[in-house]
């Protein structure tokens, strides 16, 4: 039986649901994006182009909830479908768009470059218990303009792992699928075998920018998995009950799930989110906490009953070192989103509200994954009889250290963790020097990054990425791009 | 009579019940107190308590912002009464604040006009998504002493650079400090774009503010 976790009641997840669609109908959406307001007014909403107001009728909610798959998968570069957007697998990737490094244990953090995100990649590639890559950093080193475009570069160069990433503009939209298509060798095998996924994300309250509304349009129009990232903030840009958040939550994402079908009906989709309740004494958007984890594991469930791939940002902390509270926070969010069933998790690695990355952490979180991924595989029997002829036969002696049956299983049945955890005796432990987890973190990160391998790229196909990139850059005042070293 | 009056106006702001402000200023105006006395005798104290209270973590946010709102609405009482006087408060200076064009978060911004009116700014609010050149016109207009950028957005945050060159060819750049701000915003990136104030929250963001008018 593999462990679940609801937060809500069958009825509770109907209301949310029948509240959500009436707003829709009011106050409606505002959509800053005419090409999205058309599509909308063609297929039967009350637009105000004026306003950009649209009010879209329940029929149009539950057609796009019908058009909309149910399951999809992201490929690794290999071509193999590595990840199962549907029903409650779960998968975990990084915190995305970092704007800092931690520089040192002591809390210090600093601007990431190019170099930072190339270890940063690999390092994740090294990491099995993330499934997929994200476009982790902003780095500092190259023009804001083209900030998001140069993350992806970045990683096609090094990863094999599919990744979750977004656009910060319409036309870098476009150099982001050129680069994609290229790697995947062209723009029909993308769609086929997607590799990315793109986060759009609404404004709260009910609210579609102009670019962000474009990325999901296009998105659908090349097939390429979009996630639907709605943030309510509980108690700021929604009210500050936790049911009332989910509300507004469901609304902003069926207003995104109804334009995106529209605009291709069967365009793969995901129900995601990065909502969090204010804190009321820093007026901070705390990740790390049981009043955000609520929201999330509340439109998880809503998205699981609409029967949609589910994303959300949870195993991230707000602490600014990587101390008692980064583990407790990134802990507990781990193994709720887990239990929940959300099929991508995203966070790892992060600490200062999804702010600061940490290649330290990541190594961290990486051991916290394998724990959660192991509890909600939950208790088989394995054997029948589970222990019957087992215990008869080692009757009064317990030697099951020796048996082959121990032997045979304790890899299947028990997650061993890397030796970032410590199990070892005080002694032993004092004798490998007294490290802290973060020191020995800290060791593992170098270790792995020495046995990473490249990926399987040709060097023709670096340099045509090198060339759409380059091109960019020199429109953005940049000459030459920062070096690559493989 | 008039010290109960002002003790119930105290406790109005204290206890977050604007309407009750409101209606309190009303009959002490009608009761024929001095507009001065009733900010100095009832609202001010009250302010001074909520502010205590939010400083030892007994009050949060919210009571905050709701004990400023009944401030501003008893001040938009009270001043033509003290206009009327030939009286005035002393403005602790003029700011004219707005998140950057492109950025549409108002929340942070938000907060620190809100905390910046309740310590006796006077604050033009521009809104979010504000072009570059309302920033400049409005600065022009009101003579601003202080003008606060609000970017929330990585992408968004450069645009306070922009702003900031603006203002240098307008040639108003040494009339105004400037202040930025925002969750990517950090204090070495306030230094390197050349404003003169940053703070991390709305609470640090007042005393920034005072410093940047000599008040401190």
């Amino acid at each position: 039986m593999r462990p679940k976790l609801t937060v809500l009641s069958d009825e509770l997840v109907e209301q949310i649901i029948q509240e959500g669609m009436r707003l829709l109908l009011d106050p409606g959406v505002r959509v800053h994006n005419h090409e999205a307001l058309t599509l909308l007014a063609e297929a039967g909403a009350e637009v105000d182009f004026e306003q950009q107001i649209a009010k879209i009728p329940e029929a149009m909610v539950l057609n796009a909830l019908h058009s909309a798959p149910g399951e999809f998968f992201l490929y690794n570069l290999d071509g193999q479908p590595v990840v199962h957007y549907g029903g409650d697998d779960i998968h975990f990737d990084p915190g995305s768009s970092g704007v800092a490094i931690l520089a040192s244990l002591d809390g210090a953090q600093r601007s990431p470059t190019t170099a930072d995100f190339v270890k940063f990649i690999k390092l994740v590639e090294m990491l099995p218990q993330y499934e997929a890559q994200s476009t982790a950093f902003v780095c500092r080193d190259v023009p804001e303009g083209m900030g998001d475009l140069y993350r992806l570069y970045l990683a096609l160069n090094f990863m094999r792992k599919p990744i979750i990433t977004g656009a910060f503009g319409k036309e870098t939209f476009w150099v982001m699928v050129e680069l994609l298509s290229l790697v995947a060798g062209g723009a029909a095998a993308l769609a086929e075998k997607p590799t990315a996924v793109f986060d759009v994300c609404p404004s709260p309250p009910l609210l579609w920018s102009d670019l962000t509304c474009q990325n999901l349009i296009d998105c659908a129009r090349r097939h390429l998995p979009a996630e639907l990232i709605s943030m309510p903030l509980a108690g700021a840009t929604s009210p500050v009950t936790l049911a009332a958040a989910a509300v507004q939550h469901t609304a902003e994402s069926f207003s995104g799930l109804v334009i995106h079908q529209l605009a291709q009906p069967g365009a793969p989709i995901v129900w995601g989110g990065a909502p969090a309740a204010f804190d009321m004494r820093e007026g901070t958007t705390p990740m790390g906490d049981v009043n955000t984890w609520l929201i999330d594991c509340a439109y998880i469930q809503i998205g699981k009953r609409l029967n949609l791939p589910t994303h959300t940002y949870m195993g991230s902390s707000d602490a600014k070192v990587i101390d008692a509270q980064a583990g407790f926070e990134s802990m507990g969010g781990a193994l709720l989103a887990a239990l929940t069933g959300a099929n991508m998790i995203s966070g790892g690695g992060m600490l200062d509200f999804l702010r600061c990355q940490s290649l330290e952490k990541l190594v961290i979180d990486a051991e916290m994954i394998g724990m959660a991924k192991r509890l909600v595989a939950g208790i088989e029997p394995r054997d029948q009889p589970i222990a019957l002829t087992l215990m008869r036969q080692a009757g009064h002696k317990a030697n099951f250290l020796s048996q082959p049956h121990t032997q045979r299983m304790f890899r299947k049945e028990l997650y061993i963790p890397s030796p970032v955890v410590d199990r070892g005796s005080w002694d032993a432990w004092q004798k490998k020097g007294s490290q802290t987890c973060e020191q020995r973190a800290s060791e593992r990160v170098e270790a792995l990054l020495r046995n990473y391998q490249p990926n399987g790229l040709s060097a023709e196909a670096r340099d045509e990425l090198r060339q759409i990139v380059q091109k960019v850059a020199r429109q953005h005042g940049m000459a030459q791009l920062p070096p690559l070293e493989m | 009579m008039t010290s109960e009056i002002f003790q119930k106006l105290s406790e109005s702001l204290v206890m977050g019940e604007p309407d009750a402000t409101v209606e309190l200023t009303r009959q002490a105006l009608a009761a024929g107190i001095e507009p001065m006395t009733i900010i100095q005798e009832g609202l001010m104290p009250g302010m001074t308590i909520v502010g205590d209270k939010f400083s030892s973590g007994e009050y949060f946010l919210p009571d905050l912002i709701i004990a400023a709102e009944g401030m501003q609405r008893a001040m938009e009482l009270l001043e033509p009464e003290l206009h009327a006087r030939q009286q005035a408060i002393e403005s602790a200076g003029t700011v004219v604040i707005g998140t950057v064009k492109g950025d549409i978060h108002e929340i942070g911004k938000s907060l620190v006009a809100t905390m910046l009116s309740a310590n006796g700014f006077k604050v033009f609010d521009l809104g979010v998504d504000v072009p570059t050149t309302k920033f400049i016109e409005k600065v022009k207009e009101t003579g601003a002493n202080i003008l606060g950028l609000s970017a929330l957005l990585t992408t968004t945050m450069t645009v306070q650079r922009d702003v900031l060159e603006a203002l240098k060819s307008a040639g108003l750049r040494d009339q105004v400090k400037v202040m930025v701000g925002g969750a990517p915003v950090t204090r070495k990136w306030a230094a390197d774009i050349g404003a003169d104030g940053y703070a991390e929250d709305a609470i640090g963001a007042v005393q920034v503010a005072r410093q940047l008018m000599g008040k401190a």
